[in-house]
């Protein structure tokens, strides 16, 4: 077991709880040992950075000091939420480049007797523990229960990858570590175009139909590449897409039907927890009918014969090579 | 110490002919600025640098010198930057022994085309030796507070030894 | 301080240069000039003066008038780097009756004043510099230059269109050329493009004529399907071997019928030569006018290596030529010069995978359009989509791809915005389709270039300012479906806009060859930080590298368009047709030597020697060093034990003495810098 600090941060104590269940489960399997930081309290989510620098920095750096003080045997903090992992990382960052702000920050943990010196913690996105501390092939060995046959489009949205400060993943703008995972999973990923994709994030209560319009893109392209299901690692966006799919539905006048599900949920399932284990159902959009496909009461799906390679076309020209998967992944 | 704040601390910069000399050629072409505290000296390879050479500038009123030359496996003839690198181990140990803060003498490797790097490191390397103050040599030398008179040859019979 | 034997008899001379404002304007020269003549003239300095341009005509005549009215025995300019001026102030001691190597010349502009901008503190260092340099030259020694003799071969590494000047320059000559290629045959990158802007001539029809000049030309010795693995020597002297791997072809018996390659059944995707768009067999010439005429066998696709059974293409040979026990040869050659003419790879757009290149079927490299439009290409010369059939109705052509992107290449690759123009002018004269190029700046700045430009733009071709964002096939609006869509800020009209195309050409940029590190590292020149090889001087020795004998030509040094590399190609044989007219070289007399009196044999330096320069007589239990493979690095002056080996040039003597003048011992008195700081810490 390796051991991390874990913020959980609010959302998945509330609408996001199915997230934090499956987590949970995963957590034995992947050899993940999360230790919460005691005290730990909001990040500020999207807004308060918009408004006040100073007391929003303060806010989320409480957390880091909280963390680096109960720190032993680790110095990485995993947030699984994306909003949190990057107020997190954004301000140990800004404070690393500007002491002038670190001294500003540090001034007012003092009040509460905390102090955070930037750089003393590194600071992680779950996807990015799994994919490169756990690894591919561990993930890989803890499948019971591939997903095969289950179109799966990932989608991260736009908080975690972007502006990759650490440079963790495989390209900013189009990273393939989600599709990485899920393919270990033996789901059949689509190649998503969108996936990082604005999900609209507070828009919803600021300007609906520009929010209706984001969401409905994004469901609209997986519609389109039939995807059954689309997987994510945010709260904000599986909220967007879950809860909001009605109301974009009716605004539209269309009858989209696209569950989205926690990417820690597909684990799970691949790791044979049952579905009530891992929060299933508290979706808002049912998922039922697409998890029938891969018969999550059955143990193992008969692997299917291999699809035949449709024979070229003669006249057609071959694509490029791509490198295998493993080139991809730093 | 009030004297350091005024301290201008004087370095001794050796260059390789093929790298590190262009790169300050470079860095010279492109404008760039460093301290005027580092003079250079044009060796035509790294290999070329006898350890006496740093002892000498150090003991005439150096109190840093900087060795320069092309990255490990660019060199212009071959590979003789390794054996500055093996001397340069060894001198620093020597340093220690003689009681010289071994950070002194720097070794850095700039390519023909790393004037930004070369102008970087000397800056450093100034500050570095900047905040150290300047060389005290031991007293226990010669008992008198004044630099040990080095001659300009074999004096330094150790750094010999190292040089082989 | 110590100083040579002769020191009252020497007659020393310092000059300061101005060099305009660019020494002047930090250093203040006259101050220089006039503290060298009063507070080293105890060293030997009966003259100092400080002049605007001291390389000018009337600055040298300035040296040569004192060295014979003043019987100066050493000089010392202070001026700029000796790399740039050395040769011309010891031509004119030598014009002057001095020895030219009793001058020394100390750089004040590179290292001082253009690097430094306390004028206070610049005219002090050069000062410092300036006494460095008059206690060097004291132990300096006349001397001649080396002289070795010029081999009359040139190997030229690389048979594209650079290459393949080069080699003809140099054959018509009179000398012999060996031109080594990587690939099947000759004609490089050039060779796979369809036509060649601004003229739109066909490249084929332009290239092949030289192609088979090189084939047929007595004086040039192709070796194709070889590589270089190993070099030795110097300028003049270059013995080179080549691995000249198996065609399991005889080429004395084959007649080029190409009657193997019918009926060979192994079909493989071409990714060199028709850049992953096309097929050939395993045994296989890359194009139609391959020169030599040769095919190669493919080993690690041929089924007869593979499963060790087929051997068609043995059965149908008329001639008997193929021989599939043919083995690897070595062949060494002994050459005077070398050109490197290696070229560049493609950058590859899978780097940036939100313009889809190999996601999406219709996104294509610029490399894939050429053999896409060219007439002897994968779909003879009709543009089409990736399912070989559907013209496309509209086509996007994105610019900069990977270049002047500082997450990829910060440089301008040059050739992409013409190519860019060219693609549009075929793609519109070809298919009619509405073609959009999308620029961020539009560089067209040669001969034609601006005219074509022009032409492309009144032929309707529509440009869009704006580095694209992304290319997706995630249809959002009415009319994008099964369409690729560009998404581009068009920075013109401060608009976000969606372009819905049929064709995405991605013009990619170039970048150095993936393995140019180790082929630099084998030839023993150097790279830029973006790898690129370096040239001497970037303006005026454009195809010289810091490697006597060794030369470049073509995008090895950096991205150019096709004129720029046949300039580049034919300047590096006019570079090495001048050498071999010489018959030999004057080198810098920079060697060691042993004396053998102090020499005790314990042969530490022996190992030291990269070149095995450094003989031991075991009946005298002495080394001595072989001038002629000395290169003059000096490791073994540095590591002899017994102080018995010197190097002229860059001796002990000359190094102290160099370093003691910087450090201002040999002043009287105070003269040490900075004065009142020494005092104030002294212990």
């Amino acid at each position: 077991m390796t051991k991390y600090l874990y913020y959980p941060g609010c959302s998945l104590e509330t609408n996001a709880r199915a997230y934090y269940i499956s987590l949970m489960a995963i957590c034995e399997p992947l050899g993940l040992d999360l230790e919460e930081i005691h005290d730990w309290n909001c990040c500020g989510a999207t807004e308060y950075v918009g408004i006040s620098l100073t007391p929003a920095y303060a806010l989320i750096s409480r957390n880091l000091a909280l963390a680096a003080k109960q720190a032993n045997g680790t110095r990485t903090v995993v947030a699984p939420c994306s909003a949190c992992y990057l107020n997190l990382a954004k301000a140990d960052y800004y404070m690393r480049e500007s002491p002038k702000l670190g001294e500003k920050v540090n001034k007012a943990l003092a009040a509460g007797d905390l102090h955070y010196t930037p750089g003393s913690l590194d600071v992680r996105h779950l996807l990015d523990v799994i994919v490169h501390d756990v690894g591919l092939d561990a993930v890989r060995r803890a499948v019971v229960r591939p997903l095969s046959g289950l179109r799966v489009a990932p989608y991260l949205g736009c908080m975690v990858p972007r502006p990759d400060y650490e440079h963790r993943w495989s390209n900013p703008e189009y990273p393939n570590e989600l599709d990485q995972v899920l393919k270990a999973l033996g789901a059949e990923v689509i190649d998503f175009p969108l996936k990082t994709h604005c999900c609209g994030g507070h828009m919803t209560q600021i300007g609906p139909p520009v929010a209706y319009e984001l969401i409905r893109r994004l469901i609209h392209a997986a519609s389109e590449y039939q995807a059954d299901l689309m997987a994510t690692l945010c709260p904000m966006c599986q909220l967007n897409i879950d809860a909001y799919q009605g109301e974009m539905n009716h605004f539209f006048g269309t009858y989209y039907h696209m569950p989205i599900l926690f990417f820690t949920q597909l684990m799970g399932l691949a790791f044979g927890k049952e579905p009530q284990e891992l929060g299933i159902g508290k979706e808002l959009v049912d998922s039922r009918l697409a998890l029938a496909r891969i018969g999550v009461e059955v143990p193992e799906a008969e692997a299917a014969p291999a699809p035949r390679r449709p024979r070229k076309a003669k006249e057609g020209l071959p694509m490029p090579r791509m490198p295998e998967e493993k080139e991809l992944i730093r | 110490m009030t004297e350091h704040e005024h301290f201008e601390p004087v370095i001794i910069g050796f260059t390789c002919n093929w790298c590190s000399y262009r790169a300050a050629d470079l860095a010279g072409t492109a404008r760039m600025k460093y301290p005027p505290n580092i003079r250079l000296i044009r060796l035509m390879c790294s290999g070329r640098l006898d350890p006496t050479f740093v002892l000498k500038a150090l003991s005439a009123g150096a109190d840093g010198v900087m060795i320069t030359g092309c990255h490990p496996g660019e060199c212009h003839y071959i590979e003789q930057n390794y054996k500055a690198m093996r001397r340069y181990q060894l001198l620093k140990r020597t340093l220690t022994q003689m009681g010289i803060e071994p950070q002194r003498v720097k070794l850095v490797w700039a390519s023909a085309a790393e004037g930004a790097r070369l102008t970087e490191e000397i800056t450093k390397l100034v500050e570095e030796v900047r905040a150290l103050g300047p060389l005290q040599w031991p007293t226990s030398l010669n008992g008198h507070g004044a630099r040990p008179a080095v001659e300009t040859t074999g004096a330094v019979v150790s750094a010999k030894e190292v040089a082989a | 301080m110590t100083s040579p034997a002769n020191l009252p008899e020497e007659r020393i001379g310092v000059y300061v240069c101005h060099c305009g404002s660019n020494i002047a304007g930090t250093v203040d020269v006259e101050d220089v000039a006039q503290w060298a003549a009063g507070r080293l003239k105890h060293r030997g300095v009966v003259i100092a003066r400080d002049y605007k341009f001291m390389c000018s005509s009337l600055g040298q005549e300035m040296i040569e008038k004192d060295i014979k009215e003043l019987g100066l025995t050493r000089v010392v300019v202070a001026a700029c780097s000796p790399h740039l001026h050395e040769n011309t102030f010891r031509t004119a001691c030598k014009r002057a009756g001095l020895n030219p190597y009793l001058c020394e010349l100390v750089s004040i502009r590179e290292q001082v004043s253009w690097v430094h901008t306390d004028k206070v503190a610049a005219t002090e260092k050069s000062k410092a510099v300036v006494s460095g340099g008059v206690e060097r030259v004291l132990w300096h020694e006349p001397l001649e230059p080396l002289r070795v003799p010029i081999h009359p071969a040139t190997l030229i590494v690389g048979g594209g269109i650079a290459g393949i000047q080069a080699a003809l320059e140099i054959a018509d000559g009179g000398s012999p050329v060996y031109i080594v290629e990587r690939e099947p045959s000759i004609g490089g990158h050039m060779a796979q493009f369809d036509k060649t802007f601004p003229t739109l001539d066909c490249a084929a029809c332009i290239l092949t004529p030289r192609m088979v000049s090189v084939g047929t030309h007595p004086n040039i010795t192709m070796l194709t399907w070889s590589e270089v693995t190993k070099v030795d020597g110097y300028v003049g002297n270059f013995t080179v071997t080549v691995c000249k791997k198996a065609r399991y072809v005889n080429t004395d018996l084959c007649n080029g019928c190409a009657v193997c390659q019918d009926k060979c059944p192994k079909k493989i995707v071409d990714e060199v030569f028709e850049a992953g768009l096309g097929y050939r067999k395993a045994i296989y010439t890359p194009f139609a006018q391959a020169v030599p005429k040769f095919p190669v066998i493919d080993r690690e696709n041929c089924t007869y290596f593979q499963k060790g059974t087929c051997r068609a293409c043995e059965k149908f040979c008329p001639t008997g030529a193929i021989d599939f026990n043919q083995q690897d040869e070595t062949i060494t050659l002994q050459v005077g010069n070398i050109i490197l003419a290696t070229g560049y790879d493609l950058f590859d757009p899978r780097r940036i995978p939100h313009y889809g290149y190999g996601r999406l079927a219709n996104v294509f490299t610029s490399l894939e359009f050429e053999r896409l439009s060219n007439a002897a290409g994968p779909t003879n010369g009709k543009i089409v989509l990736r399912d070989g059939v559907t013209e496309p109705k509209s086509v996007g052509i994105i610019h900069c791809v990977g270049s002047r992107d500082r997450n990829y290449n910060n440089y301008c690759s040059v050739i992409c915005c013409m190519q860019g123009l060219k693609f549009a002018h075929l793609v519109k004269e070809r298919t009619g389709a509405t073609v959009f190029n999308f620029y961020i700046d539009m560089r067209t700045a040669a001969k034609a270039y601006d005219e074509f430009y022009q032409r492309v733009l009144e032929e309707g071709t529509l440009f869009i300012r704006g580095r694209v964002a992304e290319v997706t096939d995630a249809a959002r609006l009415h009319g994008e479906e099964g369409k690729l869509i560009i998404q581009v800020e068009d920075t013109l009209a401060s608009k976000q806009r969606r372009i819905p195309v049929d064709m995405v050409i991605l013009s990619a940029g170039l970048q150095p060859r993936r393995d140019a590190k180790a082929v630099a590292k084998l030839f023993g020149i150097s790279c830029s930080a973006d790898g690129w090889y370096i040239e001497k001087h970037p303006k005026l020795d454009p195809v010289a590298t810091m490697t006597e004998g060794i030369f470049i030509a073509g995008c090895v040094q950096g991205p150019k368009d096709i004129p720029s590399t046949v300039v580049q190609g034919a300047a590096a044989a006019a570079r090495v047709l001048g050498r071999i007219q010489q018959k030999e070289i004057a080198l810098e007399p920079v060697r060691a030597s042993i004396n053998q009196d102090r020499c005790s044999g314990c042969r530490i330096c022996n190992n030291l020697c990269p070149y095995s320069a450094i003989l031991f007589h075991e009946d005298r239990m002495v080394s001595e060093v072989n001038p002629a493979l000395c290169q003059g690095c000096g490791t073994c002056v540095a590591a002899c034990p017994a102080g018995a080996i010197s190097g002229t040039g860059f001796s002990n003597e000359q190094i102290l003495a160099q370093l003691e003048g910087l450090l201002m011992l040999n002043l009287d008195g105070d003269g040490r810098m900075p004065v009142k700081v020494r005092e104030a810490v002294a212990i």
